[in-house]
């Protein structure tokens, strides 16, 4: 059966992708942010997993406002890197792992959760920044195969922080009962705070991502229970992509620990975090 | 100067609203389009369908005009990039500021509320 090794939160700021693809991790503005997540880089390269099931959103690029899925899972055997505008960032492009998607799917629509499902599907900085900060140097090939996982947070409603920490648990028990030998990590992406537009833009709430930060380890029901409007008023109109750490969070077992977690203000407009938690498995 | 309203929610009723504009700043994720776009920006808004407010917010970058006619920023921002501006140029536009302020800002560990 498959077994899920270890968790990863992480801001996906394209700025961040941007200073490693223009050899800027050494300026002075980076070195901080980069300097943290050396300890969790050297941890994950010790643990490699097969399959990286990355939850993210899409930004105006495989998703327009032509049809906007909740939850949709990538069922494809590749996916391109997307040009967003500025063309396609210079790393590899992604491996899927279309029976595992299969699975997922399967489980999670008989679990109650009604998945869309993409087969063309460039993915942008909201899943190759968290691959990238997993693996910098990734050579000619990422390092594993891809699940990508979406989650409309661009659109309004949003869905509720309870229902993506409840599909992060199916997500889990669905993972878990694939019958193939692999190693599976989870990855939640966005956040922290950080608010683009309006009068409030440039928005940073240190004390809610602290909290944040956390108990999305030992009590992430209790982030699961705030409203998306207590997610926008204190971590930002997009802050609210700290939801998808939850889906994160609910794949895991309960017996975790936290390898490493660093936070650093500011990546371009944003509060960017990572936070590393090793799955022991079910007791 | 627009001045901008505290937080854009991108809802159902600003996604209609927006839909012509956020449409056109969509579409220059498309090389070809980025490069139509630059050739004749008018005849490119009267393609995509704007309406004539929409159009001058784009053709005089008017970037809090664009959100309070119902665009998203992370279409807008393609836009941007293709003028050569960044996100801190945008807060700056949307706060008041210079991009070098807001940036400093940012750098000063961001701008609390409440």
């Amino acid at each position: 059966m498959a077994e899920i090794i270890w968790g990863l939160a992480t801001s996906h700021v394209p700025s961040i992708g941007a200073a490693m693809d223009h050899h800027k991790t050494t300026d002075p503005y980076w070195k901080p942010l980069f300097d943290g997540y050396e300890p969790a880089r050297a941890w994950m390269a010790a643990h490699r997993p097969d399959v990286a099931v990355i939850v993210y959103n899409d930004h105006a690029n495989a998703v327009d406002l032509d049809l906007v899925p909740t939850f949709g899972i990538g069922a494809a055997g590749s996916y391109d890197v997307a040009d967003e505008g500025w063309g396609p960032r210079p790393v590899p492009p992604v491996v899927g792992a279309p029976e595992l998607s299969a699975h997922l799917v399967g489980e999670l629509v008989d679990d109650g959760f009604d998945i869309a499902t993409f087969h063309r599907l460039d993915v942008d900085h909201g899943l190759t920044v968290p691959l990238s900060v997993y693996c910098p140097d990734p050579g000619e090939a990422w390092p594993c195969a891809v699940v990508p996982v979406l989650v409309n947070v661009i659109q309004y409603p949003q869905p509720t922080a309870a229902r993506c920490h409840a599909l992060g648990k199916a997500i889990g028990r669905a993972i878990r009962s694939f019958p193939q030998d692999l190693k599976v990590a989870v990855f939640g992406t966005g956040g922290m705070s950080h608010q683009l537009a309006g009068a409030r833009a440039g928005l940073i709430n240190s004390e809610f991502d602290r909290m944040f930060l956390q108990a999305i380890e030992s009590e992430p029901e209790k982030l699961a229970a705030l409203t998306r409007e207590e997610y926008i008023r204190e971590a930002g109109t997009e802050g609210i992509e700290l939801i998808m750490w939850l889906v994160m969070r609910g794949a895991l077992s309960d017996r975790i620990t936290r390898v490493h977690d660093t936070y650093h203000v500011p990546a371009s407009n944003t509060a960017a975090a990572l936070a590393l938690f090793e799955d022991l498995g079910e007791a | 100067m627009t001045k901008a309203q505290d937080n854009y929610l991108l809802d159902l009723a600003a996604s209609r609203r927006g839909y012509a504009i956020n449409r056109l700043c969509g579409s220059l994720k498309d090389p070809e389009n980025r490069h139509r776009f630059s050739e004749d920006e008018a005849a490119y808004c009267d393609a995509y369908g704007l309406s004539p407010e929409q159009k001058r917010a784009i053709l005089e970058r008017d970037w809090t005009a664009m959100l309070d006619l119902g665009a998203s920023i992370f279409y807008t921002f393609k836009l941007a990039v293709l003028d050569g501006k960044s996100m801190q140029h945008l807060g700056g536009v949307f706060t008041g500021m210079s991009a070098e302020e807001f940036t400093a800002a940012m750098r000063s560990g961001g701008r609390r509320f409440g």
